[in-house]
């Protein structure tokens, strides 16, 4: 079986146990909007809210992400399937790939959903020409935190006191991701003066950053989840 | 060719040798019980069969495969069954069976024969693995490691956490299993059960495997412990 196909059925196994689950749907969405109204609450004001919007966006999708990566990891903890994964010989370049994949999809419909919220709650309006930027945007900063989420999620699973440690580890290696996804979709919404050319090198950034933990973390995941 | 070849093996925990010139030769269609006190490499000989051990020292196969160059190769034939399970939680019997069957390319009519070997091809096919009681959920296991064609099950205190039935349940699987090929090593404190569900036992003790005399099926436990006493 090749690294591909093992990884797809990795991603369809993730993306079952979450349809079997409806933790994704009945948790962690209810989470992120919450979040969002948490937000607008704090900061009472239309026009500080529309110019914030951005960055208000990805943190959320960030706080989420956490929700998902433990999540995607306990369901391999708690009847030692990991394990039993490992012991089979599969491919770990797969587990890895397959559950980056199975995050990212969940973290794109997260990302649309908190983007919707931050039309309806704050005012916020997606210009036409921007349309091409926010998804390309969306796509690569996807990428990115799944990248890194599945790696630091591995490296966690085997510890205890794993919820602290998870956040700990993954919020300092994703800030280049919420810094550049921020501009990027500042220049794709126009805030603040922001055109849709000013975000490119930003999403430039995403891409390097994506496929640099896509392949650091396909190569390293073995090892970590190996003793 | 026995399905396992051990000659002077060593294998090391941290810098402790677990196992310390074990040889054992497990032949096909074969239920070993490897019985001995805790700490005496039981789990450890379980491990280095299954690769995810290396050999330090001693030669070794299993299935004909080497266990100091092909330990990866060795991983894919062999099942080790430990205190889990395994299994996903939120998948039903039926797409956990489908999941692990698909990773080495069993078909569509192997996992439903691993199914109904297993006796979980009915009503239970569709139900959740959480909603299983213990032995529900060892068969499910054991119909996984079937589904992924695993000729050598490698079993750490199965009968643990299960009820008289579902033990009786498991032994006969075990018998089953045994009969239609598969070769079995069992390591476990039970000895009246294990040892009556195994065709040979042997002893580990401090590291090294023992034959065991016939008619007393004690010994080994009481070696065992005058052995970790000392």
């Amino acid at each position: 079986m090749s690294t591909l196909r093992i990884a797809r059925l990795v991603a369809a196994k993730d993306l079952r146990i979450e349809w079997n689950s409806r933790v994704f749907v009945n948790q962690v969405l209810p989470f992120a909007g919450v979040t969002m109204v948490i937000f607008a609450f704090a900061l009472d004001a239309d026009s500080v809210l529309q110019r914030v919007a951005p960055g208000l966006v990805w943190l959320a999708t960030l706080f989420s992400m956490l929700v998902l990566v433990q999540r995607a990891f306990a369901v391999e903890t708690a009847d030692g399937a990991l394990d039993a994964l490992r012991v089979a010989g599969v491919d770990p370049r797969a587990i890895y790939l397959g559950k980056a994949a199975a995050l990212g999809v969940q973290l794109l419909v997260l990302e649309a959903v908190l983007l919707f919220a931050a039309v309806v709650l704050y005012g916020q309006t997606i210009p036409a020409g921007g349309w091409v930027l926010l998804v390309t945007t969306l796509i690569s900063a996807t990428c990115g935190l799944a990248a890194v989420g599945t790696l630091y999620g591995g490296l966690a699973a085997g510890f205890t006191g794993r919820e602290t440690l998870l956040p700990l580890l993954t919020f300092p290696a994703v800030a280049p991701v919420l810094i550049g996804a921020t501009r990027a979709v500042e220049a794709a919404l126009g805030t603040a003066g922001a055109v849709v050319s000013d975000g490119w090198p930003w999403v430039g950034l995403l891409a390097v950053f994506a496929v640099a933990f896509g392949v650091g973390g396909a190569l390293a995941f073995g090892p970590l989840i190996d003793e | 060719m026995s399905v396992v070849e051990l000659d002077d093996a060593v294998a090391v925990l941290g810098q402790f040798p677990a196992l310390a010139g074990a040889t054992l030769r497990v032949e096909q269609g074969e239920i070993v019980l490897l019985r001995g006190p805790n700490g005496a490499g039981k789990t450890t000989l379980l491990r280095l069969c299954a690769g995810l051990l290396p050999l330090v020292r001693g030669t070794g196969t299993v299935l004909g495969l080497d266990l100091t160059t092909h330990r990866e190769s060795i991983r894919r034939t062999v099942g080790l069954l430990g205190h889990q399970n395994g299994l996903y939680l939120d998948l039903t019997v039926a797409e956990n069976v489908r999941f692990w069957g698909s990773t080495v390319g069993a078909s569509d009519d192997e996992m439903r024969v691993a199914m109904r070997r297993l006796d979980v091809a009915g009503r239970l096919a569709d139900v959740a693995v959480s909603r299983l009681s213990a032995g529900q959920k060892r068969r499910a296991a054991l119909a996984c490691l079937i589904a992924r064609r695993a000729q050598l099950w490698l079993l750490d205190e199965p009968h643990a956490g299960l009820d008289a039935s579902a033990r009786d349940e498991l032994d006969d699987t075990l018998r089953q299993a045994a009969a239609a090929g598969a070769t079995i090593l069992v390591a476990s404190h039970e000895l009246e059960r294990a040892g009556s569900l195994a065709t040979r036992s042997v002893d580990v003790i401090a590291g090294r495997v023992h034959d065991v005399v016939p008619g007393d099926p004690g010994s080994g436990n009481h070696a065992g412990n005058q052995e970790g006493a000392r």
